[in-house]
């Protein structure tokens, strides 16, 4: 599925990332953890292919990054869904239509989707504001946008850069639970975050392996978590 | 011819969804309707200059090509006998077609525009004018001069050539500059529209990194601002080209003694030869954005 082989990141002349060998397995549950700066942005980037490694392989659906082209990029990411902690959409555009996004630019309508428009705003609480442009919406509503719009291609992988960052305790909770749902569809989910409650609260409903990048590297963290 | 029908569905079909991912921006729509606009304005009026040269070129190469003219210089007694010799010379020269004497209205009306209506042609020491218009293969005139020079001394031939190449060529490359100046405009739209896609793409780099976020290709995002550049450029043609042709029908009309600026327009079926700038805005203003949206999404990785 995503598989990182021996890689290393450098920017500015100094290495993020350094020798990270990390594969997800289908269905499996992630989290990534790790001090602000360490690299945890950086190597979600490296997973959906919106950054090359400096060295090593990223091997992405069986295929090496290196030997894609933009549009092969392209068709990964309607794989993979991504959840940034600055939530970025067409702000022209209401909510509906932003959720709607992937299917857009792919050809496809909504009423032909796999999830339907409206189950996927109910089930992230957002029926009543599908009309709204995302300017009016709040921090925690644009992060369960965000995800609705991850899911609707039904990907095989949902990427989520620190998902509550900008949302309070109660907000955190209601979306963990939505990605706890996520990985018990099946879908692989890996959540990049360095709130360790959230942590403690996914283990206690499943199977989750934590990633810590420290040093430039990524180990596998200890049940001290 | 598929890919352009597929390339024209594209273009005004098109997927009113995708159309709306680009937001709406003022400043670049305003740009590219107003010099697509006055760029057709002026395209039309280079077209009519363009099209009323090579009509004149052709005329005065067709009309001066087969005429001649005898001038008869002779003291008021003689100049009737000198004309009926001359005349005579020529019924005899082969390669003439016909001949005639201009008659004294034919003659006051030629100098009418230099000396007005009210002058006797009695007061003037004018020549009389033989118009002489040659046959198919036209006639030897080095052979006629020589013949006039012996047979009527007063007679002097002019068979235009002194004067016409420069009349023809004259035109010709007022014909020439009208297809410059055609192109030099096709440039001008590409380059305003291509600043005007740059300045779009580059506002809306937030929007781009959001498409290729939710899986856009590079190619959507691109036909996503070809189009909207493109449908604005052939908007703003249209109407830039119908402004320029009732501004090129309220011209003065031609008429018989109206110089070269009143015959300045289309004719007949030239007047479907602007239809086309609209058309070929379009076609620059695809290639332009393409290239635009090409190079801005490169430089966007």
């Amino acid at each position: 599925m995503i598989e990182l082989e021996n890689v290393a990141y450098s920017y500015g002349g100094g290495e993020l990332l350094s020798d990270v060998s990390v594969k997800l397995a289908p269905g499996s549950f992630y989290f990534l953890t790790g001090p602000s700066g360490a690299g945890k942005t950086t190597l979600l980037k490296l997973c959906y292919g919106a950054l090359l490694p400096t060295a090593g392989h990223v091997r992405l659906f069986d295929n090496d990054v290196r030997g894609l082209n933009r549009d092969d990029i392209a068709m990964v990411r309607r794989k993979v869904g991504v959840v940034h902690q600055d939530v970025q959409f067409l702000d022209h555009l209401p909510v509906a239509d932003n959720v709607a996004l992937p299917l857009t630019v792919s050809g496809r309508h909504a009423e032909a989707a796999g999830p339907d428009l409206g189950e996927l705003l109910s089930w992230v609480g957002l029926t009543n504001r599908a009309h709204a442009l995302p300017p009016e919406l709040s921090g925690g509503e644009r992060q369960r946008a965000a995800l609705a719009r991850a899911v609707i291609m039904s990907p095989d992988v949902v990427l989520a850069d620190e998902p509550t960052g900008n949302v309070d305790w109660e907000m955190s909770q209601r979306l963990l639970r939505l990605l706890l749902e996520l990985n018990k569809m099946g879908k692989t989910v890996l959540i990049a975050t360095h709130d360790l409650s959230l942590i403690r609260t996914a283990k206690s409903e499943v199977q989750a392996r934590v990633l810590r990048i420290s040093n430039r590297r990524v180990q596998l963290a200890g049940a001290d978590l | 011819m598929r890919q352009l029908r597929t390339l024209l569905q594209n273009l005004f079909a098109g997927d009113k969804q995708a159309d709306r991912i680009v937001p709406p921006s003022g400043f670049t729509a305003q740009l590219t309707l107003f010099a697509a606009a006055a760029m057709a304005f002026l395209a039309v009026f280079a077209l009519a200059l363009s099209l009323a040269s090579g009509r004149l070129a052709t005329r005065w190469g067709d009309e001066l090509a087969r005429t001649s003219t005898i001038r008869i210089v002779a003291p008021d007694g003689q100049r009737a006998t000198q004309t009926e010799a001359a005349l005579r010379v020529l019924q005899t020269t082969a390669g003439v077609q016909s001949a005639r004497a201009l008659t004294d209205d034919e003659q006051q009306a030629l100098l009418t525009p230099w000396f007005g209506g009210n002058i006797s042609l009695d007061d003037l020491p004018v020549p009389r004018l033989i118009e002489v218009i040659e046959a198919e293969n036209g006639f030897d005139a080095a052979g006629l001069r020589l013949r006039l020079s012996a047979e009527v001394p007063a007679a002097f031939l002019d068979d235009h050539t002194r004067w016409r190449a420069p009349l023809v060529q004259a035109a010709n490359r007022l014909r020439l500059l009208g297809w410059v100046a055609i192109v030099l405009i096709a440039a001008a739209v590409a380059a305003i529209i291509t600043l005007a896609a740059n300045a779009a793409l580059s506002a809306n780099a937030q929007v781009i990194a959001v498409l290729r976020l939710v899986g856009a290709t590079d190619h959507y995002i691109a036909d996503a601002f070809i189009r909207r550049f493109t449908i604005r450029a052939f908007l703003g043609a249209t109407t830039g080209m119908i402004a320029g042709l009732l501004a090129v029908l309220l011209l003065p009309s031609a008429a018989d003694e109206a110089g070269f600026l009143t015959g300045l327009g289309f004719q007949g079926a030239s007047w479907l030869v602007p239809l086309l700038i609209p058309i070929l805005a379009a076609g620059v203003a695809l290639i332009a954005t393409r290239f635009a949206a090409r190079k801005a999404l490169e430089a966007l990785r």
